[in-house]
């Protein structure tokens, strides 16, 4: 048995956690048991819910950026008219995450800090250029999304520091954005491969701008950004389209695993971006 | 801890410990057995209440988490008239068989028809995509569902 604290407010919280330095943040808690299953009977750690945190809750506009609380469920950023307008590619993201109710539990903050390399809100953060906002007894700071997961399951968070906000800075939307997941099955699977996507075509019908991340086929989300200002410019067309595919097979590094093979996750990255840059063209 | 929650529409205090897994909690010291565990890692669903009127996997919860929450289990079920409409278009369309994943599937039907209008079969099968069962092939769970959102939403209720 161990305690579970319960803290309503942040400063209440970090008091708790500095307190209790190793106590386990949880926000979900659809990671942390899974994962505690195998912790030693009278040796498991105290638990810190950060449910009832209400500076950790909901979703807020601000003058540059849209804010979303580090404890706000899957189900309540798929519902936000605000998450639609502004950041519709999480939404996207969201909506393939596990099943109803894991979505009414699992927090957008606790899918961050497990870095899961089929980590699905991952992509689409990376595309938005989100901010990670910390908070410790110290002060705050705030990291890009790329500065704040290290690796599978390592993040630059420091002991005393939770999670508190992901912001997203009000960007102009990109016309085309979308977000892509392959898994053994529909509901409750965990990516073999994901996509996310976000481009903008010129009059000409070129590519005027585009940005690409891939999940599950590297230790973090990967990113191609040589191929990303290559294609600035070039028509949609199948030899762009045969360019895309080739420079993706070649740079993508995926592992085999119990869920697919190394082969079969480049072959799967690679198609998912030239579906992508085909569609531009129609 | 003393946790005080509102459990199928009554008051409720335990003494337990905060970390219990919530369906220990129901299934072992509330005898409150409808609940199942299949897998107990949140990928069955078979262990589904509604916490505040929203699906909760309760292998993934604990005691702690229930403080001033009010809680639905399949035992509250045939209290409410969406609930004794899903079990009665479960029974009527032949839709159980060995009947282990029918309570969750009830408090996930349950949740999806509170939502409002008489959903749809891809609408169903979404909001039933976290439960698995292994006897039916599904598609007589979704005739079920699909017939007591009809019945409700006509209001064809003798009771
Ligand atoms: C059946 C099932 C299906 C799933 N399907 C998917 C899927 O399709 N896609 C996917 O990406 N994931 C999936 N997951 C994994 C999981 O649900 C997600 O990663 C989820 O977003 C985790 O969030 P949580 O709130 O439950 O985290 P928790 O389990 O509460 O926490 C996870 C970790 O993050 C830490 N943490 C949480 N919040 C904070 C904070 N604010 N500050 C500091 N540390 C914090 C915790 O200490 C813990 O180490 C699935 C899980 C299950 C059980
Ligand atoms: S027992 Fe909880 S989801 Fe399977
Ligand atoms: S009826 Fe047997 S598992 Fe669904």
């Amino acid at each position: 048995m161990s305690a579970v604290l319960t803290p309503a407010r942040l400063d209440e919280a970090l008091r708790l956690l500095a307190e209790n330095p190793a106590a386990l943040a949880m926000a979900g808690a659809t990671d942390l048991l899974v994962r505690r299953r195998g912790a030693i009977p009278g040796h498991e750690p105290v638990l810190l819910s950060l449910a009832h945190v209400a500076e950790l809750q909901g979703i807020t506009e601000e003058a540059a950026f849209l804010a979303i609380g580090a404890a706000t469920p899957f189900s309540r950023i798929i519902a936000d008219p605000l998450v639609h307008r502004y950041a519709p590619l999480l939404v996207q993201a969201a909506q393939t995450i596990g099943g109803p109710a894991i979505r009414n539990m699992a927090t957008l903050g606790g899918n961050i800090c497990t870095a899961s390399p089929a980590g699905d809100s991952l992509p689409p953060l990376y595309l938005l250029d989100a901010r990670i906002e910390l908070a410790s007894p110290a002060g705050e700071r705030a990291l890009p999304i790329a500065a704040f997961i290290l690796g599978p399951g390592r993040t630059a968070l420091e002991q005393g520091e939770l999670v508190t906000r992901i912001l997203l800075p009000k960007a102009p939307r990109f016309p085309r954005e979308r977000f892509i997941k392959t898994g053994r099955r529909k509901a409750l699977a965990i990516s073999v491969t994901s996509f996310a996507g976000r481009a903008r075509l010129d009059q000409d019908g070129r590519i005027a701008e585009i940005r690409m991340a891939w999940g599950s086929v590297g230790p973090t989300v990967v990113r191609l950004p040589a191929l990303e200002t290559e294609l600035v410019g070039a028509p949609v067309h199948a030899a762009t389209v045969e360019r895309v595919g080739l420079a993706v097979h070649q740079g993508v590094a995926p592992i085999s695993d119990l869920r697919a093979s190394a082969g079969y996750r480049r072959l799967v990255a690679a198609n998912l971006a030239t579906q992508f840059v085909e569609a531009l063209g129609g | 801890m003393k946790v005080r929650f509102e459990l199928n529409e009554a008051p409720m205090e335990i003494d337990v410990a905060p970390d219990r897994r919530v369906v220990d909690l129901l299934r072992e010291d509330l005898r409150l057995t409808g609940t199942k565990e299949g897998c107990g890692t949140g990928e069955c669903g078979a262990c589904t209440i509604l916490v505040n009127g929203q699906t909760r996997l309760s292998c993934l919860m604990v005691a702690a988490q229930l403080d001033g929450a009010r809680v639905t289990t399949v035992e509250g079920l045939a209290a409410t008239t969406a609930g004794a409409t899903i079990q009665r278009a479960f029974v009527e369309e032949g839709a159980v068989q060995c009947g282990f994943c029918i309570p969750g599937m009830e408090m996930a039907a349950l949740a999806l028809l509170r939502q409002g209008d008489a959903p749809g079969r891809e609408c169903i099968r979404e909001g039933l995509s976290g439960n698995l069962c292994r006897c039916t092939g599904y598609t007589k769970i979704v005739d079920a569902v699909e017939r007591a959102g009809r019945d409700l939403h006509a209001g064809r209720e003798e009771q």
